[in-house]
């Protein structure tokens, strides 16, 4: 029989006994048949409600164990023995007392169920948002098939409204894609040939094929789900003083009702009743079902709480971690700047960029995509190009309507005629920590392209809320300090490290460490060891797999605002762990005491029912302050 | 007189809980079977775990057949936190419960309150 059944029937036949205890002081009213139904009434919740809690309660004696079952059985087994026994010595009985206790905590373990299912309802979801089949191309038609037979390199036809299957590259139409399962990012994101898509999102406008790249345990939602499953079952090391007194509470426990029992009846003279109601009392307060559920319940909701958001923790050390840092430091390129080079000025006429971009179309260089995107966004033609070169370290050039074109850097080897305006203008820009190029007709410079990786927009916002915090902040770069520190002064941030090899952030890190607790903000392959390394390791975007590996968060969008989040988050949760392990001790600390009698003197007493309710709401708050948790903004 | 006899018994009582929740003992091991390729033990949840400490070979995909026979429901969940494992204990029913044995160690795993403890040796 399951616990709600066992809750509704000891409910019902403890009614008449609740009646008759709340009329009786005003009327005198008795049950019919006194004590008789009393003990009928009780003798069935013993056997229906009761019975599973006194066998557990055996059988875990039998492995050296105690649990609530335990002290729940006991401390019934003792009022209704003991009733039993006054019934026929004609003593008080105390009957209502096993009766309300057993009806008292089911029901708090009823709601308990209830809460914990919410609890972890958030983690049931991500579980479902997979697509269960695919159209795939098998042959020369896409055929529907289940999505477990859809392998790497499949090409799969999506149409609008549908589920992308699985992870995968757009090879044909393009697509707005709502991504927010994931990413929990609203707005919808457009997506062409060449871009990569996430299985589970749900593409809304166009018709588009994608060829698989990961299936199965390999795709991002799999993946997701690995790491909020095991965050959510992980242990917090605000734990381990609780892990520790569990083994011993209960027993404990036992002892301290005796104890109880003892001092009432042997030294203080009280009859047998009266000591043995402190005893029970004692027994039924004490359950450490609050202290068990209040840190599991609450990294639950709020490791859940960030994935919905498309903040990953990976566990509860980390999320504790991330409670007491001093320095945050950020990696440069991709994580303060979006990565991409941009154009930043051009100076000269419109023919400087129509120029350029007629040569830089040719080019391998790095740079080059930025000056073409910026003369796709200002429209200009591209010319033809003839006798093409690449000069190595200088730049580029080539002929257009028969004149010499060059597109480079400013050496004055090169034998360029250059306005003294110009060289004014290319030093300022240089201070900038802008890289120009220099365009050139005939051997005459006609002006100059300054292009820069920007920093991200909501960089400086980002960095304004950690300092707010309280956080110290740090730029950690291979790029030389002019670069650096033009990023740094810009977004607002405290310190910079340049000139730092990919192998040797670690290090960086490490020697920060000797003073700091320190956080590390990175998002490529090679930022794998300082994200380790670091106290936090914070890897941003979707990133690459050893990024996501080696970060203790993983914060899905590429976007710096979550990193402020990702650290309120942790804060909320590990303080509404705190709060309810304080609540759980204090209500032990204090309810074994009262129960015990010790404050009977100023008239302060539980009686073993209300010390029943009692234990029922402390688990029942404890759970539902952590359900609360996951309304929170963040 | 009744008063010193209760205290007496009291007192041994108490020794007696001391001794039985406190005392060493001895944990009670089981080692997997393996049958070709696989391995698998049954556990039977009452009271806690039996046995408490199961050995596994490394490498070999291993199964944990959990039965739970008890309805206190502190036992109504298993859960593995190095594994992420959380798994709901259907009464009177055998839950599979899959162990990666790709790495050699100890993994605790414990009831959803905490209050009973396993272990899996992977070796
Ligand atoms: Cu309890």
């Amino acid at each position: 029989m399951n616990v709600t059944k066992r809750f509704w029937i000891s409910l019902i036949l403890s009614l008449p006994l609740l009646v008759e205890m709340l009329v009786r002081p005003f009327t005198g009213w008795m049950l019919p048949g006194g004590d008789w139904t009393m003990l009928i009434l009780t003798s069935m919740i013993m056997v229906i409600s009761a019975r599973p809690f006194v066998s557990s309660a055996w059988s875990a004696f039998e492995q050296h164990h105690a649990n609530m079952d335990t002290l729940v059985a006991l401390g019934t087994l003792t009022a209704y023995l003991y009733s039993i026994y006054a019934m026929f010595i004609n003593k008080p009985v105390f009957f209502e007392s096993a009766a309300f206790v057993i009806t008292f905590v089911l029901l708090g373990q009823v709601l308990e169920e209830k809460m914990r299912s919410n609890a972890s309802g958030a983690m049931s979801k991500l579980l479902t948002l997979g697509a269960k089949s695919a159209l795939v191309k098998r042959g020369a038609e896409f055929i529907e098939l289940p999505i477990e037979q859809v392998v790497s390199g499949d090409l799969i036809q999506v149409r609008p409204g549908e589920k992308i299957p699985v992870d995968g590259q757009v090879v044909s139409g393009q697509s707005s894609i709502d991504e927010s399962m994931v990413t929990g990012e609203s707005i919808p994101v457009k997506k062409q040939v060449g871009d990569s898509v996430i299985g589970a999102t749900i593409n809304q406008t166009g018709s588009i094929v994608i060829k698989a790249q990961k299936v199965g345990s390999d795709t991002m939602l799999a993946q997701i789900i690995e790491i909020v499953q095991k965050a959510q079952n992980s242990h917090a090391p605000i734990q381990n003083l609780t892990d520790k007194v569990s083994d011993i509470f209960v027993p404990a426990v036992l002892i301290i009702a005796l104890v109880t029992f003892l001092v009432w009846f042997v030294f203080l003279g009280k009859s047998v009743a009266t000591a043995l109601i402190y005893a029970v009392s004692v027994l039924v307060i004490a359950c450490p079902c609050a202290l068990g559920l209040a840190t599991p319940t609450a990294l639950m909701v709020g490791t859940g709480l960030g994935a919905k958001h498309g903040i990953l923790i990976k566990n509860g050390e980390i999320l504790e971690a991330a409670n007491k840092l001093d320095t945050i430091v950020f990696d440069k390129t991709g994580t303060i700047t979006a990565g991409k080079p941009q154009v930043t000025e051009v100076v000269g006429d419109r023919h400087v960029l129509q120029l350029a971009a007629s040569l830089e179309q040719l080019s391998e260089h790095p740079l080059a995509p930025a000056v073409l995107a910026a003369a796709k966004a200002a429209q200009v033609k591209l010319l033809p190009v003839n006798h093409f070169r690449a000069l190595e370290g200088q730049g580029i050039s080539g002929q257009v309507d028969a004149q010499a074109v060059f597109v480079g850097t400013l050496k004055q080897d090169l034998g360029l005629v250059v306005a003294p305006a110009l060289t004014e203008k290319v030093k300022v820009l240089q201070k900038e920590a802008k890289t120009v190029v220099l365009v050139a007709i005939n051997h005459t410079a006609i002006g100059l392209i300054a292009i820069q990786d920007t920093p991200k927009k909501e960089a400086q916002k980002a960095i304004k809320e950690l300092k707010q915090q309280g956080l110290k902040t740090i730029m950690l770069t291979g790029d030389n300090q002019a670069v650096a520190g033009a990023i740094a002064n810009q977004v607002g941030i405290d310190q910079v490290i340049a000139g730092v090899l990919p192998i040797d952030k670690a290090a960086a890190i490490a020697k920060l460490q000797q003073t700091d607790r320190v956080a590390f903000v990175g998002d490529g392959i090679n930022d794998a060891p300082a994200l380790s390394q670091a106290d936090v390791g914070i890897a941003m975007g979707s990133g690459t797999d050893v990024a996501i590996e080696a970060g203790g968060i993983v914060l899905i969008k590429n976007n710096l605002k979550d990193v402020g989040r990702a650290l309120k988050l942790s804060q909320k949760t590990f303080n509404r762990i705190k709060l309810n392990l304080f609540w759980a001790f204090i209500y032990n600390v204090l309810g074994i005491p009262v129960a015990a009698g010790v404050f009977s003197g100023i008239g302060l007493v539980l009686s073993p029912e209300l010390a029943g309710l009692a234990m029922a709401f402390s688990s029942l708050s404890v759970v539902s302050s952590s359900v609360l948790l996951g309304r929170s903004k963040i | 007189m009744i008063k010193i006899i209760s205290l007496l018994v009291g007192l041994v009582v108490i020794a007696f809980i001391a001794w039985w929740f406190f005392g060493k003992r001895s944990v009670q091991t089981g080692e997997a079977v393996v049958d070709a390729d696989k391995q698998s033990i049954d556990i039977k949840v009452k009271g806690g775990y039996l046995p408490e400490q199961v050995v596994l070979k490394k490498g070999i995909p291993a199964t944990l057949n959990f039965k739970r026979l008890d309805s206190s429901s502190c036992l109504d969940h298993v859960i593995f936190p190095k594994f992420g494992i959380n798994q709901k204990l259907p009464q009177g029913e055998v839950e599979k419960v899959e162990i990666d044995t790709s790495k050699p160690g100890e993994y605790d795993w414990e009831c959803s309150m905490n209050m009973f403890h396993g272990k899996v040796i992977v070796k």
